[in-house]
């Protein structure tokens, strides 16, 4: 209310300022009836086409490029959140083949390792069984040697003596002479050579 | 007669006399700036709407902005019902803002600075906004003019009041516009008389007021376009939601 009074007032205003320049001009161009029904006319004409044709062809297109962008900019959403959630199962699928394939490593390593300290371990008994074998089997070839030892010795004493007497004397001695003595020999020294 | 604060308001006939009748409808220099504003509209918002690209160029924005912005100001004061009349809304804040914003430009002619324009473009509101409110209502639509909650005693002057602010909308709407137009463009008329009469010497005061009130006239031009349509939107609320 005090606005349009404060308007009206301006208005009157301005009535009250044509006259001053109604010396000049003849009033105010505004309130000149001569061409209102020309300025209706083609006010009418510009603003009626004006209407017809933004309501018709502009308007329809503006508010389709609208909702066709909304729409647009929601499926790429979409599909962005479905790729998003189709990467997010893939991450996990990958992962979780990850981990299983861990897994599984890890035990067959450990098959594997007990597999291989199993057959170590029979493998290594074999083994044992076989070194005891031999140990033993050279224990008693020793003590068949150590038993036989002394004889051969023996043999050998005489002969080299008999040998070493050839030499020396350059005439045969009786071997069992010779045999005699290095029975002797080993029956008193037997001890001192053979250690047991 | 340059010096004359209102002879910019002078409309002249461009061309030949054009009698249709008893009524003299020639081609004037108000036709011209109407012919003018409405085709660059129809041109910006053609462009505007031509593509369709997800990332819109400059027109494209322009005439996407402005459809939103009427947009929400219809449907922030009239709600959704006034839907159907967007297209006019639209035409009317355009229309009138592209008329406000030539008159801007030196040597041009403002058409919402007649009040004859303006009426015409009121009263069209006016008459539409009746006939809807009637349409929509009946006579329930004269309940506009009785506010609930009003003392029994006031209520034949509140009644009086109301009938007769109802009646002065279209005066209130058309000289609003043109009496705000008209005294910006006849102020800067009377200080550019200024810069000239005081010359070099004191010309320099009322060049910077000319100056300031160009851009202030700018400010006026886009904010009477606005005025007028969110008062038409409001009129077409109280046609379209009765609950005064």
């Amino acid at each position: 209310m005090i606005k349009k009074i404060y308007f009206q007032s301006i208005f009157f205003g301005f009535l009250s300022f044509k006259e001053a320049f109604a010396a000049e001009s003849g009033g105010m161009p505004q309130l000149n009836p001569e061409f209102w029904i020309s300025q209706i006319f083609w006010l009418i004409l510009t603003f009626g086409t004006m209407y017809v044709v933004l309501s018709k062809f502009i308007l329809p297109k503006i508010s389709n490029n609208l909702e066709s962008r909304k729409s647009q900019i929601l499926e790429n959403i979409e599909a962005a959140e479905k790729q998003r959630e189709d990467s997010e199962a893939k991450l996990k699928e990958y992962d979780e083949v990850i981990l299983k394939s861990k897994s599984e490593a890890r035990t067959m390593f450990n098959q594997t390792r007990e597999k291989a300290l199993k057959d170590i371990i029979a493998k290594k008994e074999v083994l044992d069984q076989q070194i005891d074998d031999e140990i033993n089997k050279a224990e008693k070839e020793i003590e068949v040697l150590r038993v036989s030892a002394p004889d051969k010795i023996n043999k050998i004493a005489i002969e080299t003596s008999s040998e070493l007497l050839e030499k020396l004397i350059g005439s045969g001695v009786n071997n069992s002479s010779i045999s005699a003595i290095v029975d002797d020999l080993s029956k008193r020294n037997g001890d001192k050579y053979y250690g047991n | 007669m340059a010096a004359n604060p209102m002879s910019q308001f002078d409309v002249y006939r461009i061309g030949p006399e054009i009698k249709v009748g008893a009524f003299d409808i020639s081609f004037t220099n108000a036709s011209l700036f109407m012919i003018i504003s409405t085709v660059s509209i129809l041109l910006v918002f053609n462009l505007g709407s031509k593509r369709n690209s997800v990332l819109p160029n400059k027109m494209q924005l322009l005439a996407e902005l402005s459809y939103t912005f009427v947009a929400k100001m219809i449907s922030d004061t009239a709600g959704s019902k006034a839907k159907p009349y967007f297209a006019f809304i639209f035409s009317l804040f355009m229309f009138v803002l592209f008329c406000n914003m030539f008159g801007m430009i030196p040597y041009t002619f403002t058409v919402t600075s007649h009040i004859i324009v303006t009426f015409i473009l009121a009263s069209f509101i006016f008459i539409g906004v009746t006939i809807i409110g009637f349409i929509k209502h009946g006579f329930g639509y004269l309940k506009l003019f009785v506010p609930s909650g009003v003392p029994a005693v006031l209520l034949p002057l509140i009644v009086v009041i109301e009938i007769i602010s109802y009646l002065s909308r279209p005066i209130s709407l058309s000289v609003r516009l043109f009496a705000n137009m008209m005294a910006g463009h006849t102020m800067m008329k009377v200080f550019g008389g200024f810069v000239i009469s005081l010359g070099l010497v004191g010309g320099w005061l009322p060049l910077s007021f000319s100056v300031a009130l160009t851009g202030l006239e700018i400010l006026v031009a886009f904010l009477q376009a606005y005025v007028f349509a969110i008062l038409t939107c409001i009129y077409l609320n109280d046609a379209l939601n009765l609950h005064h």
